[in-house]
This record gives C-alpha cells, structure tokens and sequence, in this order.
C-alpha cells in the first residue's frame, strides 16, 4: 500500500480541468434564485439524490461524479444522506406512481430555499416511459422544477456545467 | 385443472437456430396436467427455473434440463383466470408468480403468498395490460411477514436510500446488531415496459429493452435483438456479433470495476474505491471513443449493430486493455494484502450452495457459491463458441468470494476482448430483419449480462412486437440477499448488497 500512496503522491492527479458553468442554464436560473438565497448558500451547494424510476443509467454518471476525474467535490458540491440537510434534490427518473409519494415526501422534508434539478430525459417529460401507466411523465408534474439537464443519460461533464451554473448563480 | 389430452398440442421449433450446432430452444403449448408435472420437476430439481410471465390468456414457463443444455418453454392456455401455482411447489418462482397477479389480473392457484408485489395500489386501475378487472391493492395494507420473539426491533429503509441508488424498500428484524430476519419489498420503479412494448415498433423495442436496467444495457439490447432474429429468422452479420461481444465484455469490465471499488468503499476503504472509480471512468471514456456513447446504448439493435468500430477504435482499445491489466495486478494485490479490508469482506454474507442451485442463481452470486452456471458456456451462442475462456467458480459463498469471481472475470473479459480485436471478421454490420406479413412468431434468447443471464422472449405481430417478457437475474438472486444477511449485523447489510449488487429497475420492469 504504501507504494501506492508514494505513486499517488507523485504522480499529476487524474482529476481535469473544471468545466464553465453551461450558458443554457444560467439563463434557465437567472430568474429563480433570489438575493436572500444567494447569501445564505455562498458558493457550496449539498445534493440530496433521488431515483423516482430510471433505468439507473442516471446513477452511474452521477456517481461517476464524485470519481477522481470529475472530483465534484473541490466544486463546492457535495452528496448528502438526507433531505434535512439538502439545498438541491438532483432527480432522475420518469417519477413511477410508486415513488410519487415519496418523492414530495422528500420535497416536503427539505428546508427551504431548494432547489430541484430534473436529470435526464426522463425526469424531464417522461423519456420512452412517457405514457405508460405507471409513470406520472416527469418530475415537474409532482414538484416544481427549477433546472434541466439533458441527456439519456447526460454524461458527467453535462451534469458537472449544469451544477456549476447552479453555485454560480446562488454565489452571484 | 385441464380435462384436455394427450399433454402436447403443438411444438415449434426456433426459426433461426439452423447455424447452431444445436437445438438452442423449443416452444410447446401444454395442458394442465402437462403443467402440472412440469412444475413437479421443478420441485424436485430436476428442471432449473429460467423465467415465469403471462399474456392476458396465457403463462409462460422456460427452462431447461442441465443434461441437454436446451432451452424450452412451455406455456399454458389461462381457464377462468386462473392458473396452478408454480411457486406452491418451486418458491424461486414466488414473486415472478405475484407479479403476473399484479400484472394481469390472473389468479395463482394455491400460491404460498398472495401478497401483491409490483402492485403497490398506485396504478390507475382497470385496464392493465389490456385486461379489464385488475385491482389494486392498496399500499397501506401491504402485510410484512411476522417475526416474534422477545427484544427484537424494526428498521425499516427505504424506498429512499442514504446513497446514490436505486429504490427499495428493506424491513430489518434485529436483535441488539444481529439482522434475524430481512424482508424486502420492491416495485418503487415499476415503468410498466410490457404494456408499452405492445405493439411498439422494433425500433422502440429495442429502445426500451436498453432501459430495463441501464447497467446492462448492451446484454439487454442483445438478448432483445437475438429474440427477435429467432422469431423471424434474421442472421446478423459476423462482424456485428463480434461487436456485440466487444461491447458486452466492455460492459462487463466497467461495472465490475465498480463494483469492486464499492465493495472496497462500503468497509471504508476508499483508496482502491478512488483507483477503481478512475479505471471505470477509462473504459467508459473508451466506449464513447469506439461507439459514440459511454454506456453503449442503442447500439445493439436487431439485425446487427447501429455503428461499425475503425481500424482507429482498434487500437485505443489494445491499449485500453494493456493499461488497464497492468493497473488491475497492483489493486488486486492491494485488495488482497490489506488485513483491516479482508477482515470485513471474509465470511460475511454467505450464500449456501443449495440456495443458489435451488434457485437457479446466476452470475457472480452464484458462481461464487459453487454454481458453475455461465449463458456463454450453457447455452453457447456466436462468437463465445468460438472463443476461449474458462469460467471462475468459487465455494465460499461470502461476499469475499463475489469480489474474486469478479476479478478473475474482468482477467477473462481481457483476454476476450483482445481475441475479439484479433479476430474480428470483415464485413457489414447490420442487415434488414425479415418480415413476413401476419407472422405471429415467438423467439426467446439467453444472454450473460455482467449480473447473469438476461431471459428475453419477444412474439411478433408482422414487423411490430405483439408481446416481450424481459427477464434480469437480479430476479434469483435478491430473495438470496434476505437469506445471506442473516445472522450478519446490520452493519454489514451495505457490503453485502454491494456484493450482489441487483438491479432494481431491470427487476421492477
């Protein structure tokens, strides 16, 4: 192990350059986040995940977030276990009627101001579940939505200039 | 329950398995009484359950018998809604048996647990899948089994979990640390993809069945893909089930790489999560380089593939390999060195070997309790007979066990993929799937997925699907979790889940 730990101390981190925040969604945000918010969250945003009915490709490349090339962390960014202590609820999935409750639930359990960022396809209108029985066709029919973020699934980086534009505009 | 003789009515045989050395499958439509001793087999273990589904008038039953390696399947027309329980005699079946309940509104005859499984009392009623009469159980209501004795507990979790996964609902009985009993209910993200798969264009199809779990999106669009060109007798080109392969073993490599180091980082050791995360990250990046998408998707499609691989993608994949081996030695010597690491994965969470061949586990889960069940070796299909690798199997049974069938396993999809990138033929990569007009025929496939075996069986309706069953082996190995929690502490309980590491969505459908 430990000369593991020396290579990793030589060696240049894995981690790339941060990505800017993604245009489209500063404008989509601009609108949303008020004076009052801004001073309280500063520059540090903590994400309460949850999957209301994807396929779980949204997971991988969420988790693919916190790996050492993305390190969502060094961002400001950061997953927490609970609601309680969210700013942001980061939705996937087209919402199943069987985790529609629970997903206002978590709504309802996190302390405002919030934010709620629909990610992927599905979360957005439904995706190819759309019109089923048992999906309700996106987060927006169960919550309000104040970002989007494409993409089936949205790669890491998509996802990482999405969450930026989030601190930038809650830091302005 | 039938007065109809003799037992057989009809056989037909698949249309497309003329280039195997073998009868892949067979379809027969039985009798109650055919039925009946059927189920008996399975019971006594003769047979190995691959799957259980229903159209509104009929069950399905597949599997096979371990001597001929062929695959069958029997189905049943459904008599005043209801059908003899397979789960009455063969549990494995139970929650497959609850969702046709659910599902289609069909009664299981002298079933063990009429509990509804899917069904959380949510759907809008009536007309599931083009059945009238469905009823919903309400969700308040849903029974937990009892468990009684003198200072236990309760600690419900879920269906939203502390991390980044999937949701599930799990019920702990615990005495002090010690787990007594775990039951757990699923079905939070039941997308209803049967009913959209009727009458859905192949196009679509083949769409959805790469979203049944994301994970295993390339073993599923292949099993897909195969199901149809049996039903109508499409051959794909060489080249492209070669590419197939490729992709599959890709995928293979990169969700064993997680699941590794998320072994590693539910006993808090997250160096090797950290090495693991970077070395996923590489052959997704790779993937996206080769196919224009890091999870692979859209890219089996039936006929062939969507995209063909450069002489360009060639290389970046040699070399994706060669580094990736040379990282892999030094984390798997470290995984193995590491006491405080060992102390945790040795001996926890152990599936006995009957459990996993009585419910005919695939995957890492049973192969590590001594299971020696591989679709690539069982039911050999192109290129894997044509290729060479040997399929680990261990006894042990522990979640220790589970992370060494992975690691031998990425060391085979190695050597796979560099066999694959030596020998791939030339030519196209796709080709137009026939379509007889008013042909209604069923085909079924088998495909090792990096969880297990992926079931498709899909029945045709001309150029669109008339019906599709997709099958994830997530459905035999998590009533195997209940049982391998036992007895462990509760704090344990993340490290063994990784270790199965099921799919929620691919179960749920």
């Amino acid at each position: 192990m430990r000369k593991m730990l020396l290579k990793g101390l030589l060696k240049p981190p894995f981690t790339i350059t941060a990505p800017a925040p993604a245009p489209e969604a500063m404008r989509e945000l601009a609108a949303k986040v008020n004076l009052a918010a801004h001073r309280r969250l500063g520059r540090s945003l903590s994400i309460r995940e949850i999957d209301a009915g994807s396929c779980n490709g949204c997971e991988l490349e969420i988790h693919a977030l916190n790996n050492p090339i993305y390190d969502l962390e060094r961002c400001g960014i950061r997953f927490v276990a609970s609601p309680r202590h969210a700013d942001v609820l980061l939705v996937t999935g087209s919402v199943t009627t069987n985790m529609r409750e629970a997903l206002i639930k978590t709504y309802d359990a996190t302390p405002d101001p919030k934010w709620v960022v629909a990610l992927g396809d599905c979360a957005i209108d439904g995706g190819c579940f759309a019109g089923s029985y048992a999906c309700t066709g996106g987060v927006s029919n169960s919550i309000p939505v104040d970002l989007r973020i494409k993409g089936c699934p949205p790669n890491p980086l998509r996802i990482l200039e999405g969450l930026l534009a989030l601190v930038a505009v809650s830091g302005q | 329950m039938s007065t109809v003789s003799p037992p057989t009515v009809i056989t037909e045989h698949g249309g497309a398995s003329a280039s195997l050395p073998r009868q892949y499958w067979s379809s027969e439509l039985v009798d109650g009484a055919a039925w009946e001793e059927l189920v008996a087999r399975l019971g006594k273990g003769e047979t190995v359950l691959l799957g259980l589904w229903a159209e509104p008038h009929r069950v399905y039953l597949a599997y096979y018998r371990p001597d001929d390696g062929e695959l069958r399947v029997a189905s049943l027309e459904v008599e005043h809604r209801s059908f003899p329980s397979v789960a009455r005699v063969h549990l494995p079946a139970l929650r497959l048996e609850r969702s046709i309940q659910d599902l289609f509104s069909l009664r299981a005859a002298g079933t063990p647990d009429d509990r509804p499984w899917l069904d959380h009392g949510t759907w809008p009623s009536v007309h599931l899948l083009g059945m009238p009469g469905a009823t919903t159980a309400g969700h308040s209501d849903y029974k937990f089994l009892p468990v009684e004795g003198d200072d236990l507990h309760e600690v419900p979790v879920g269906p939203i979990h502390a991390g980044i996964i999937e949701p599930g609902h799990f019920r702990f009985t615990v005495s002090g640390e010690t787990v007594v009993r775990l039951e757990e209910r699923l079905g939070y993200t039941h997308k209803g993809i049967q009913e959209l798969m009727r009458a859905a264009s192949l196009e679509r199809a083949s769409r959805l069945a790469g979203r049944v779990s994301g994970d295993s999106t390339v073993a599923y669009a292949w099993a897909f893909s195969r199901a149809v060109e049996m039903a109508t007798g499409t051959e794909p080109p060489s080249r492209a089930v070669w590419l197939r392969a490729l992709m599959a073993e890709l995928e293979r490599i990169a969700n064993h790489f997680g699941d590794i180091g998320g072994v590693c980082n539910d006993v808090a050791f997250t160096m090797l999560h950290a090495y693991f995360g970077a070395l996923r990250e590489r052959v997704l990046a790779c993937a996206d380089t080769c196919f224009g998408h890091r999870l692979m998707m859209d890219q089996v499609l039936p006929g062939g593939v969507a995209s063909d691989l450069s002489s360009s993608g060639v290389t970046v994949l040699n070399d994706l390999v060669h580094e990736c081996r040379a990282q892999f030695g030094e984390l798997v010597e470290l995984y193995d060195n590491t006491a405080s690491l060992q102390d945790r994965v040795a001996g926890t969470g152990v599936v006995k070997r009957e459990l996993a061949m009585t419910f005919g586990c695939g995957g890492f889960v049973g192969r590590a309790s001594g299971r020696s069940f591989d679709t690539r070796r069982t039911f050999p299909y192109a290129p894997y007979d044509q290729l060479e690798f040997i399929v680990p199997v261990r006894e042990e049974g522990d979640v220790n066990a589970r992370v060494w069938i992975r690691i031998r396993e990425v060391e085979q999809s190695f050597l796979l993929i560099e066999q694959i990138l030596a020998r791939l033929p030339e030519g196209p990569v796709r080709t137009d799937v026939n379509q007889r007009p008013g042909l209604h025929a069923e085909g079924v496939s088998l495909v090792e997925g990096f969880r297990g075996d992926v079931l498709a069986w899909v029945r045709m309706n001309g150029d669109k699907v008339a019906a599709c069953h997709l099958r994830d082996p997530s459905w035999f190995q998590w009533p195997l979790l209940e049982a391998a929690i036992e007895g462990n502490i509760i704090a344990d309980f993340p490290v063994c889940n990784k270790s199965f590491n099921c799919s929620y969505s691919g179960h749920d459908l």
